[in-house]
């Protein structure tokens, strides 16, 4: 497979990077479609407004960092300085799961404040498409654990294989990141 | 002729080694990693060439499945009276028994069939089998690339849609009965599991059939998109593309972008069914009984549904249009008329699709001056598509054509598609929809604008690479047996309906006894179920033709039998993994040098003459 890609000319992206770019098209889509359900339904009337769980500010302060990380280790990997490139990892994960469990804490706080997953579908609509988000975070955090385990186990090394992989991994971050504020700021402003 | 095709042969190896590139492909016989046991070759391959038989065996497979379902609801519209105890013996508990002993097909079984027909018939036999097929065998090889981007991706994609296959195989055996709410699958019918018998399990299976087949298709596409854009052989400008290129290419696009709301509409069905949310399911009674579900609206569920519907319909006709394309110049000896034109009508069609989804609501209650826009933007499909039909007619004239079952089949879709297209106009107009929307009328117009003639389009494509995939030709005399009975007999089954449906004859109904105004077109519908049981055994002459050329068939002697100039036709008659045993050819003009000057026609791979790059620097 990698010979394939690699002795075609390269032309910008290298096709994987590419490929997961037409990906993340898809899940655009995905979340383009959700939203405007949510506008279609809002319009309708008999819309139940409520204030979003605060947990979500927190979580959004979360994954910005992570964002932040996530990029500073690669640069330090590309430079070749192991120990701040592992920290900086670990912490992308670390922080990657506080996103996860403040997503849930602000689950548990709309359902405590008597906003259901079965209730007014303006309050079904928060919990389907934040937890389709976070499914998504959960996606990549596993990648991140593989990248964690191949950190531990693997002796820094800058090969086309590891760096194509872990630009691919920085790209999808910040992907989930953008996408979260996007949501966030639809939820606060439609 | 036979030296002149050897003299061909041998100077198409010629320019490959003098100005093909030496990726150094073959250095590491890298190559038979894939194919190293009969599993890794034929079952979990990641040879595109292996992949695109898959999907066109499954395809056929899943085209005689729905082809018979579609004769079982037949039976019940044509001869709604006739003892059907025959078949109880295949349809066990669906086939239902009087106290004489006459056998009748149950309704429910009747929803459950029309509903498969349409499920299977639209996603797997001409997504999967058309567009998987085809994207998978053309790409690399019509592109000049060793395979896919990801060999790997493309595997998986084969067996997501095997087991969305296997899914609903197995709901059809459920002893509540596979889905039976139409292949749309509307709620309140898709979301409440008590809404009929099918509505249950059946439901819960078809959903999961079809994600996994969006899972399927977003994978083919992602490859497809990525393996045209960025692995084109030096030379290969997007505008030297061969139209099939241009086809897979948009069609892919479309995949992506609209299947993934499919997905989001489905989640919502799924949390409805199995949660309890109200997305979709406003104040309902069910046996007297009050739902808990509240402020639901179901027509939500129609536009995230036809947001992809529509782009649907044009992902299963942009590729037959693009084999059309390609195998009418080739087999005309011309250079396809237009070529330009083609694909901005490809690129307009494809981003049309998405702005006429709502004509597929016009009674749903949506509001009439938002009807008005989606009737503007429906009509004005018919641009492209018109130019599209002109420049096929413009390649044909003059031509030295073949009437060979490719070239037959590639006409009749032509035929088709002006049939079918003609009656979109008036559908496309939300005054006279009203009026036929839901009526068999509907039911011609699809049929033979996206059904038959799609089907045209691949049978076209299957005639015509058959010698690239198995290194025989399919027979002739069977081709063109099941090219005219074909032709002739889906006219037969459709034709009629248009009538039916200006009547006012409503699709879907199991039958028509309490409805004395349509009880006189029972000769009508007869005679369209034993057109469509005709039809059904030509259909039969192509599999056992198919089966039959495979081992037996007429072998291939010269690699470039039709005399074409696209790049799959420079690989050896049975090319192995990555393709092109040395270099890879590279590219020098366009894909239609057909009857230039003196020559018959010039493969993509030989560069210009002196003559030709004066000519070149003049226009």
């Amino acid at each position: 497979m990698s010979n394939i890609t690699e002795n075609s000319k390269a032309r910008g992206l290298e096709p994987a990077v590419f490929g997961l770019w037409v990906g993340i098209g898809s899940i655009v889509m995905m979340f383009a479609a959700f939203t405007s359900a949510y506008i279609v339904r809002q319009a309708q009337g008999n819309w139940l407004e409520f204030r979003l769980p605060e947990w979500f500010f927190y979580s959004t302060l979360i994954i910005l960092l992570s964002s932040l990380t996530i990029h500073y280790a690669y640069k330090f990997y590309l430079k070749g300085n192991t120990l701040r490139y592992r920290q900086l990892y670990l912490l992308t994960f670390i922080l990657g799961l506080g996103f996860v469990i403040t997503q849930y804490l602000g689950w548990t706080a709309m359902h405590a404040g008597g906003v259901e997953l079965t209730g007014n579908p303006s309050g079904s609509f928060v919990y389907v498409i934040s937890g389709v988000h976070a499914l998504h975070v959960l996606g990549g955090l596993s990648a991140l654990a593989v990248g964690v385990l191949m950190m531990a186990v693997l002796p820094h090394r800058v090969t086309p294989r590891r760096k194509t992989r872990f630009k691919m991994m920085v790209h999808y971050w910040h992907f989930v990141d953008i996408l979260w504020i996007y949501l966030l700021l639809f939820f606060m402003f439609q | 002729m036979a030296q002149t095709e050897v003299a061909v042969m041998d100077a198409t190896d010629q320019l490959i080694e003098k100005y093909g590139y030496d990726d150094h492909f073959h250095d590491h016989h890298h190559g038979d990693k894939y194919q190293t046991n009969f599993i890794t070759h034929y079952i979990f391959s990641m040879d595109h060439k292996i992949i695109a038989k898959q999907f066109l065996t499954t395809g056929i497979f899943w085209a005689i499945i729905g082809g018979l379902m579609s004769l079982i609801f037949r039976l019940q519209l044509g001869f709604p009276e006739e003892n059907m105890a025959w078949l109880k013996p295949f349809l066990g508990k669906w086939i239902v028994l009087n106290d004489a002993g006459v056998g009748s097909i149950s309704p429910e079984f009747y929803y459950a069939m029309v509903t498969m027909h349409g499920t299977i018939l639209v996603f797997f036999v001409l997504t999967a089998g058309l567009s998987g097929t085809f994207s998978n065998l053309l790409i690399p090889l019509q592109i000049g690339a060793r395979d896919m981007a990801s060999p790997f991706l493309n595997m998986l994609s084969y067996w997501f849609f095997f087991l969305a296959g296997v899914v609903l195989f197995f709901s059809l055996f459920l002893s509540t009965g596979a889905f039976s709410g139409g292949w749309v699958a509307y709620p309140p019918l898709s979301a409440l599991p008590q809404a009929s018998s099918g509505s249950g399990a059946g439901m819960t299976m078809w959903l999961l059939s079809l994600t996994l087949f969006v899972v399927s298709v977003l994978l083919g596409g992602i490859n497809y998109v990525t393996t045209i854009l960025n692995l084109r052989t030096r030379g290969l400008g997007m505008w030297r593309l061969p139209l099939t290129i241009w086809a897979f290419l948009v069609t892919a696009i479309i995949g992506l972008l609209s299947f993934p709301v499919l997905v989001s509409g489905f989640l919502l069905l799924f949390f409805d069914r199995s949660v309890g949310t109200s997305f979709y399911l406003s104040e309902i009674f069910i046996g007297g009984q009050a739902l808990d579900h509240v402020g639901g609206s179901p027509i939500l569920y129609q536009h995230l549904f036809w947001f992809l519907g529509h782009p649907e319909v044009y992902i299963i006709i942009l590729p037959a249009m693009g084999i059309v394309s390609e195998v009418l110049a080739i087999h005309s000896r011309k250079p396809i008329f237009g070529y330009k034109a083609m694909v901005f009508s490809i690129i307009a069609i494809g981003f049309l699709s998405f702005l006429v989804w709502a004509h597929h609501m016009f009674v749903s209650g949506i509001n009439p001056y938002m009807a008005m826009i989606f009737v503007l933007f429906t009509l004005i499909i018919a641009v492209p598509s018109a130019v599209k039909v002109f420049n096929w007619l413009a390649t044909l004239y003059g031509g030295s054509i073949r009437f060979n079952s490719a070239n037959l089949f590639a006409i009749g879709f032509v035929s088709m598609f002006i049939s079918g297209g003609l009656t979109g106009i008036f559908l496309g107009n939300s005054a006279i929809d009203i009026q036929l929307h839901d009526t068999y009328f509907v039911v011609a117009h699809f049929h033979i604008v996206m059904g038959v003639a799609a089907f045209f389009g691949t049978f076209a494509g299957v005639y015509h690479w058959f010698p690239k995939m198995y290194g025989r030709f399919m027979n002739e005399f069977l081709g063109k047996l099941h090219f005219w009975s074909t032709l002739i007999g889906a006219y037969l089954i459709f034709w009629p309906m248009h009538y039916l449906g200006i009547a006012g004859v409503p699709r879907r109904y199991y039958s028509f006894d309490s409805f004395e105004t349509f009880s006189h077109f029972s000769g009508m519908n007869q005679f369209i179920t034993v057109a469509a049981i005709l039809v059904f055994v030509a259909q039969l002459v192509f599999v056992i033709n198919f089966f039959y050329s495979i081992w037996y068939g007429r072998k291939m002697k010269v690699k470039n039998p039709y005399g074409a100039t696209s790049l799959e036709w420079t690989t050896p008659i049975k090319p192995g993994h990555g393709n092109w045993p040395g270099k890879i050819p590279t590219v020098h003009r366009w894909a239609y040098d057909y009857s230039k000057g003196e020559r018959d026609f010039i493969s993509q791979i030989e560069p210009l003459s002196e003559q030709e790059k004066k000519d070149s620097i003049h226009h």
